[in-house]
């Protein structure tokens, strides 16, 4: 069992269901990656889990209390961070009124966790009062990460964090997310890089339409001829 | 040299200190309607009607002031008056919110059909206005009407020309500076006025990040019906107040939004005085600043004015129609606050 | 109930209120507000084609009315050879000017696309030199042509031709300027073109008011000449005679109803050409396509269609529409007056005419510009009346009592405004609704 499962979800938009009974889930301190070919319902499972999409079968349990019925806006209160993969900062305001906002719920003083946040991305500080919309592609992705970190989640769901950025980039955010997960942060996570997102996994779950096809370690995926054959290109 | 000092002195007297003082009622004008824009994503036709509504109620509490004999002295009894009207004004954009606006958030409407709803809420409130008030003109501005007299700088400088400054344009402008200055410190410094900035820049993130977007909309509220008030105030004390004239100030007030960027404070206001000096430069006659400035003997007959006063309202179009032609997300583009 | 017998009973109400109208107050009433009934459902109508086909908000119907209007006085009213003679070719020529430097301007523009800054100093100054020229040659004209017998003329006059061609003068002076701003405004957020034509509309008013040598501005033109025959010349027939003579009423009131009956007449034949065409093109393949574009813009967009270039199909022959109505009025009146050209009553009642009678929907339209124009006409009495009974315990010299029956007059402004917020929050389909086609 999971500290974040959620379990045998069917959902979709309009009449049919995109997720078939889809089971995803991940534990604290480790990162769970999902991966999977083009309109398998990735994005759709990680709205699932966030609630931003009604379940029509399943359910979504955090540490082991049920939270299928919340609101996203509860969610973030409950304890649990998304980062959106479009439109995931506001563009007009400086980084560090980004992190702020990410810290809109909290009313007890939280420049601790700015300080972390700094920490953990030294460029941001570096750029604290400059319009988000100004960064590089990369930065950006860092913003969005740290503004979902501002609320201290306990789960931090990104989806694609890579997108659109150079593999050098992407290494670092990498490193960057391994460091998070090592806090005892839950990091679930879809990636079209499936197999850098897969080495630096726990627990990888490949899903094609909407249903669960291989779940494992990342390691095993990544060992698994018919995975590599089908969906890592060999 | 004492041409030229005289040719400043009567640019000054009939443009630059008018037009001061109109550009800043412009711009809080157009802060209003932009606000109204970056976070209800609607263009307001109901705020000039607003503006009217609170000119309407400082003025009835102005006169009740009078009534007991209490003023100001040398200011206008109407700036004492004027916090209850803000708060009238303010109560009145809460109740249409509620009664009226709320419905169509709810409903997720095209932003048009709020263009239409405040079609039809700027006509109810003009009727009302008309019925509480009348279609007539009110003056209540009192205190001492002038700064500077016109004589008075004659005296002082030996020039021909006088310089004149009302007492109200120097209110207009000072209250303006303070408004803006407060409106600033509030989006860029405070917690609520960051979440307004963050919710008109990215709705879906805002909601993420736990912002109410419900709250939000009531600040944008009051300080719309604070900044409506205030701008009407000014506005009927320095011309004169008639319900009448807020519909035509609804053209020049969209057309310093739009030439700003509509959504962007800092466009608002720089639009609202490049609206206000355009109107007043060009419909200036300068027959008297060439006939100080050429030759005697090659003064001009007529008037000299590009445009007749009776068009300085096609002024703000025209800048409209360049900006929407040349750049239509205006001077400092942007959706946001 | 069928939608056909509801839309049966509507219009037979609404006939049954007029015959009221003719039985209470008198026929006379009756046919002023059918007339006006008539020329209003034109304009629902207009209004309709962009708003319900299209999804268009006009916030200008006003000026485009006045267009309308002033064709009615360029057509009808004969030319004043004075005028013409004391600085007629020179305004003209001046005028020439002016259009000239428009293009110029417009050449210069397109020419010098890559020429950065440059450019918009160049054309500036294109502009401002042509601007220059034809104030320089237009003036003097237009002061010349003012000065010819400013009590009685004092402006060009307009072709001497029968007022009936105006209507279509009226439609394309409309059109005209729809063109302009549309090209302006569409394509551009919805909120542009509501702005940019509330900004036309008052400009086009001003420019009525003050241009002398063309409308006479405030001095308003009188006694245009009508399609239809004059009340004296009625009197003095001798079937007007007989026919008043067995109804039993005035021979006076009888020519007045005959006048009125005929430009009902008029009225009606052009309501139901423009009907039919609107009735027409919607269900034509172009009709489908505007309410495709209208619902959804992007899927119309992914197909291929040119979006700005259909809206501003739609806007311009919506304008045109509104134009004849414009200029129908001002047959009717018999009189150019461009002060009462007012927004609430030529933008502002429009609107609520084609949502109370149902966006998108012709009959709709029709139905919508009578039922309003019928109470806006009769809210006045009802209004006061109702006033009366409010403020009947008060003192009869009581100050609240004097304000209200005062201001009484502006409750209409209020009833209309709510009206029209009532009629989108809770019946947003209006009497007919646009339903499946």
């Amino acid at each position: 069992m999971s500290f974040l499962i959620g379990k045998e979800m069917s959902a979709g938009y309009g009449g049919s269901d995109i997720l078939h009974t889809c089971t995803i889930g991940v534990e604290q301190g480790e990162i769970a990656v999902v991966v999977g070919p083009n309109g398998a319902g990735k994005s759709t499972a990680m709205k699932a889990v966030f609630g931003m999409l009604p379940l029509r079968k399943g359910s979504v349990l955090m540490g082991d209390k049920d939270i299928t019925h919340l609101k996203p806006q509860e969610r973030v209160r409950y304890g649990m961070g998304f980062v959106p993969q479009n439109n995931n900062v506001f563009t007009s305001l400086t980084v560090q009124e980004n992190l702020e906002m990410g810290a809109f719920i909290r009313r007890d003083d939280f420049s601790d966790t700015l300080t972390q946040v700094f920490d953990l991305f030294p460029v941001l500080k570096e750029k604290r009062s400059q319009a988000a919309g100004e960064l590089s592609g990369g930065q950006r992705q860092q913003v969005a990460v740290g503004r979902a970190l501002m609320t201290q989640p306990q789960v931090l769901m990104l989806d694609e964090p890579t997108a659109g950025v150079s593999p050098i980039v992407m290494d670092e955010l990498f490193d960057r997310i391994i460091e998070i997960a090592r806090s005892g942060i839950a990091i679930l996570m879809v990636e079209q890089n499936a197999k850098q997102a897969l080495s630096i996994a726990d627990k990888g779950y490949v899903l094609v339409q909407g249903s669960n096809r291989y779940t494992d370690t990342g390691s095993a995926l990544l060992a698994n001829p018919n995975v590599r054959k089908a969906f890592l290109g060999g | 040299m004492t041409d030229f000092l005289n040719v400043l002195a009567l640019l000054s007297n009939f443009a630059i200190v008018p037009g001061l003082a109109y550009g800043s009622q412009l711009a809080l004008g157009a802060l209003g309607v932009t606000l109204v824009y970056g976070v209800l994503r609607f263009s307001n036709f109901a705020h000039g009607e607003t503006m009217s509504f609170g000119a309407m109620a400082t003025i009835l509490v102005t006169w009740a002031l009078q009534a007991r004999g209490i003023s100001l002295g040398p200011l206008p009894t109407a700036l004492l008056a004027l916090p209850v009207g803000i708060a009238i004004t303010i109560g009145l954009c809460l109740v249409t919110d509620r009664l009226v606006y709320r419905y169509y958030r709810q409903e997720k409407t095209q932003p048009v059909t709020y263009l239409i709803v405040s079609v039809g809420l700027m006509f109810l409130l003009g009727g009302l206005i008309r019925f509480i008030i009348g279609p007539n003109d009110q003056v209540f501005n009192d205190g001492t009407r002038f700064i500077l007299k016109a004589g008075t700088f004659k005296a002082m400088t030996g020039l021909d020309q006088g310089l004149a400054i009302k007492t109200s344009q120097s209110i207009t402008v000072v209250t303006a500076v303070i408004i803006v200055c407060v409106l600033f410190w509030f989006l860029n410094k405070t917690r609520a006025g960051k979440s307004m900035r963050a919710y008109s820049d990215n709705e879906d993130l805002a909601l993420l990040s736990g912002i109410n977007p419900e709250r939000v909309v009531m600040v944008t509220w009051i300080i719309t019906g604070a900044l409506a008030c205030i701008a009407g105030t000014l506005y009927g004390l320095d011309k004169s107040y008639k319900p009448f004239t807020f519909l035509q100030l609804l053209l020049p007030i969209f057309a310093s939004a739009i030439v700003g960027g509509i959504g962007n404070p800092f466009g608002a206001i720089a639009g609202g005085f490049v609206i206000a000096f355009s109107e007043l430069f060009v419909t200036f006659a300068y027959k008297k600043v060439l006939a100080y400035l050429l030759p005697s003997g090659f003064a001009p007959d007529g008037l000299v004015q590009l445009l007749s006063t009776d068009y300085k309202f096609a002024v703000s179009f025209m800048i409209l129609v360049i900006v929407l032609l040349i750049k239509p997300t205006g001077l400092f583009s942007g959706r946001t606050l | 109930m069928t939608p056909r017998i509801k839309h049966l009973s509507l219009f037979s109400i609404m006939m049954m209120l007029l015959i009221m109208v003719g039985l209470i107050q008198s026929w006379n009433v009756a046919l002023t507000i059918l007339n006006l009934c008539l020329i209003s459902a034109i304009m629902t109508l207009g209004v309709n084609i962009q708003w319900g086909y299209a999804g268009l908000f006009n916030a200008g119907v006003m000026g485009f009315t006045a267009l309308g209007g002033l064709a009615a006085i360029l057509v009808s009213v004969p030319p004043v050879p004075e005028a013409w003679q004391a600085g007629g070719s020179r305004t003209i020529l001046g005028l020439c000017f002016g259009g000239i430097s428009i293009g110029i301007a417009v050449v210069t523009w397109l020419k010098t696309a890559n020429w950065g800054k440059k450019r918009y100093w160049l054309t500036g100054a294109v502009v401002a030199a042509g601007y220059a020229v034809m104030r320089v040659t237009v003036d003097p004209g237009i002061a010349a042509i003012e000065a010819v017998e400013p009590a009685k003329t004092g402006f060009l006059g307009g072709f001497g031709l029968p007022i009936l061609f105006s209507w279509l003068v009226g439609g394309a002076f409309a059109a005209g300027a729809a063109w302009v701003v549309g090209k302006i405004a569409l394509g551009l957020r919805s909120d542009y073109l509501a702005i940019a034509t509330l900004g036309i509309s008052e400009i086009i008013i001003y420019f009525l008011k003050n241009e002398d040598w063309l409308t006479r501005g405030v001095k308003n033109v009188n006694g245009l000449a009508r399609p239809v025959p004059y009340e004296i010349d009625l009197q003095s027939a001798v079937w007007v005679q007989t026919w008043a003579e067995r109804l039993g009423i005035p021979v006076i009131e009888a020519s007045s109803i005959v006048v009125k009956l005929s430009y009902a007449a008029l009225f009606l034949s052009v309501l139901l050409v423009v009907f039919w065409l609107s009735e027409t093109a919607l269900k034509s393949p172009w009709g489908r396509m505007m309410r495709a574009i209208r619902d959804n813009e992007i899927a119309a967009s992914a197909m291929g269609k040119d979006i700005t270039w259909r809206h501003l199909q739609v806007f311009v022959l919506g304008s045109a529409v509104i134009g004849i109505a414009g200029a129908m009025l001002t047959t009717l009146d018999g009189q150019f007056t461009p002060a009462s050209y007012q927004p609430l009553r030529f933008t502002f009642l429009i609107w609520v005419m084609v949502i109370v009678g149902g966006s998108g929907n012709n009959l709709g339209s029709v139905i919508g510009g009578f039922v309003i124009w019928f109470f806006w006409i009769e809210a006045e009495p009802i209004g006061l009346a109702l006033m009366d009974l409010i403020t009947a315990g008060m003192d009869t010299d009581s100050a609240l009592r004097h304000h209200l029956m005062e201001n009484a007059a502006h409750m209409r402004l209020m009833t209309m405004g709510l009206v029209l917020l009532l009629a989108l929050r809770f019946a947003p389909q209006g009497l007919i609704p646009e339903g499946k086609r």
